[in-house]
């Protein structure tokens, strides 16, 4: 086993580091509080190649891995972005990217990836329904045959940036839930317009990540055409899973970050701050072994993320590793953002101290894109073969 | 036209060093290593001459053991066409980093090398100088600006008090300021195409050069503790003391 980084590895992430870095925590403050989509990191990200990591290189992409984008938004994160920075990576280069690319006509594949690849195109993903969240097998938005191609009825909701996005992935039934055998049947996927007569959406007012909107959505007979079906018509489920699990491992990694950087600026607070006397409070264990243990725990999702993405990237099973690293990195982002919070005390929650914004930011993956129950039920039935409660 | 670039492996500027606890050295034990800011900022300027249709071909050439071939890497990714490497293990000092310089020089025959001013460790600011000497060429050091003019190169000095500005003819060297530019990150592609690039590997031997030191470096201790200022009551006592303790102002 190799735990070394290569040469390039090393450049990678000390790329993304210094990118973020230019641009720096009060960058990202601004951008939280006018609720703006970061379009100038994103143009810088793209600009340097980064987007299109994993993406190949026939249109503009560097045909790396998920190992590479793992690392990628880690250091975009530790630099500044926090753990919302997983979620760019998400709606472009996975919802978009990965999802184009696999399953994609030529034609998708020729007019979106250079734009996505350039920071020209963002997309997002519209999947989950106020009544299919976990349970995504039933959703109910559905797309009835319309001459050569499709009218689309239904709503969604949770949908992220979709004011930003000028192209929408949808999943909808194209068979009803009622008239198939097994419920994985009759999904698909197309890749429309955002502007398109029909749709409407709504942003939804909320607690963190607020550089990216998160909106209701509503089709009312919107049309979709014959050359917007992506991937296997009926079959869609199958084909989105390797963009849902693709998701985890970038999420995961955005948690990575924003727990380094919410435990560095804790540490650098605690060695300087002085209360009773010249001794600084980073010399209290009480203040030392919270932040010691999120330390040790970040360290391990870190890890076990990077296992997840080389077996991505090895062709090998990796849902049981990606799963374990998101829910131990979500618990320790968590608590790596409060524990910073509670060493800085009142000033941990001024906006100026930049961990108020990672502490409001990190809540959201305790539940999202998959919440902890979910993943703990999967490692008890799958992992240790226990019987399903639900 | 040839643009020689020397770069060097030295620990990152973020890092906060350590002297070992029997003074014979600094720690560098699971330190992160880098490449010396002055010296991307010479890549930085040779890989923008290129940009500019000055120069046609940007070398990187390091001096050290295997691994200063990332920083080599490294200043590919960023733009350089080829590196090499001198490999020695011994730790070099100035004079032996210019005689080795000079050999490399030798044999690629550039019209311009730029050089960092000094590197961030050792601190020696000597380099540059020494090769100059030993190479014969005309010099231009902590240079703030560097324009190449037919068969000359013009380069603004950063001096005390103020601005220099030298006309040398080719070849030159150059040593790179602060101010002379701001390094660009490397991009993705660029670094792919960094790892195909023509890196050759050279002994001291075989640019005809002896490793000898002629330095031996007595203790290596962290600089003296902070005393605790003081607080004083008015203006008139700071002045006060600012004139007869610290004497700075009269």
């Amino acid at each position: 086993m190799d735990f070394q980084l290569s040469d390039e590895h090393k450049m990678i992430a000390e790329t993304a580091y210094k990118l973020g870095e230019s641009f720096g925590l009060e960058y990202w403050r601004e951008m939280d509080a006018k609720k703006s989509f970061p379009k100038e990191i994103w143009q810088a990200i793209c600009d340097a190649g980064l987007s299109g990591a994993a993406l190949p290189e026939e249109y503009g992409g560097s045909d790396l891995g998920m190992f590479e984008m793992a690392l990628i938004v880690e250091n975009l994160s530790a630099s500044g972005g926090g753990s919302t920075l997983g979620q760019l990576f998400m709606i472009n280069p996975i919802f978009g990217g990965v999802t184009i690319s696999k399953f994609g006509t030529d034609a998708m594949k020729r007019d979106m990836l250079p734009k996505l690849i350039s920071g020209e195109m963002n997309t997002c993903m519209a999947l989950t329904e106020s009544n299919a969240g976990s349970n995504t097998l039933e959703i109910r938005s559905f797309a009835a045959q319309d001459g050569d191609g499709w009218l689309l009825n239904g709503e969604k909701i949770w949908i992220t940036a979709v004011s930003d996005a000028q192209k929408m992935l949808v999943i909808a039934r194209t068979k009803k839930i009622d008239e198939v055998t097994r419920r994985t049947d009759g999904l698909s996927m197309f890749m429309i317009d955002v502007d398109r007569k029909g749709l409407t959406h709504h942003s939804i007012d909320k607690l963190g990540t607020r550089t990216l909107s998160s909106e209701t959505v509503f089709f009312e007979d919107v049309r979709i055409e014959p050359d917007e079906l992506v991937g296997t018509l009926h079959g869609g489920w199958k084909e989105l899973l390797d963009t849902l699990n693709t998701e985890r491992i970038v999420t995961t990694a955005g948690l990575v970050g924003a727990g380094q950087l919410a435990i560095r600026l804790a540490v650098a607070y605690a060695n300087e701050r002085e209360v009773f006397g010249k001794t600084p409070i980073g010399a209290y264990q009480g203040l030392q072994f919270p932040l010691a243990q999120t330390h040790a725990e970040i360290e391990c999702a870190r890890l076990m993320n990077y296992k997840a993405a080389a077996q991505f990237d090895a062709g090998q099973p990796y849902s049981s590793e990606a799963n374990a690293a998101k829910l131990i990195a979500a618990q320790a982002a968590s608590m790596a953002t409060e524990r910073s919070m509670q060493t800085m005390g009142g000033m941990g929650y001024a906006t100026e101290s930049h961990v108020e914004r990672l502490w409001r930011d990190a809540r959201l993956f305790r539940f999202a894109p998959v919440s902890e129950e979910m993943i703990l039920n999967f490692i008890a039935v799958h992992d240790l073969g226990m019987p399903r409660s639900y | 036209m040839k643009v020689l670039v020397a770069v060097k492996r030295v620990v990152d500027y973020n890092v906060k060093v350590r002297a070992k606890a029997d003074g014979s050295d600094v720690d560098l034990n699971n330190v992160k290593m880098a490449i010396n800011p002055f010296c991307e900022i010479a890549v930085e300027e040779a890989v923008r001459l290129k940009e500019a249709g000055v120069a046609t071909e940007v070398i990187a050439v390091s001096v050290g053991e295997k691994s200063c071939q990332e920083q080599i890497r490294t200043a590919m990714a960023l733009g350089a066409d080829r590196g090499i490497q001198v490999e020695t293990d011994a730790g070099v000092e100035p004079l032996v980093v210019a005689k080795l310089l000079k050999g490399v020089v030798d044999k690629e025959q550039p019209q311009l090398v730029i050089l960092g001013k000094q590197s961030i460790d050792g601190d020696n600011n000597q380099t540059g100088q020494m090769l100059g000497a030993l190479a014969n060429m005309a010099q231009g050091t902590f240079a703030s600006e560097v324009v190449v003019d037919g068969d000359k190169v013009n380069v603004t000095r950063e001096v005390d008090g103020g601005l220099q500005t030298v006309s040398l003819n080719l070849p030159a060297i150059v040593t790179t300021d602060l101010r002379l530019n701001e390094p660009r990150y490397a991009s993705l592609p660029n670094i792919m195409k960094a790892k195909k690039k023509q890196l050759d590997v050279y002994s001291p031997a075989d640019l005809g050069v002896e490793v000898t030191s002629h330095l031996t470096q007595v203790k290596v201790e962290p600089p003296a503790e902070r005393k605790a200022g003081v607080k004083v009551a008015d203006v008139d006592e700071l002045i006060d003391k600012l004139k007869n303790e610290a004497k700075v102002i009269s």
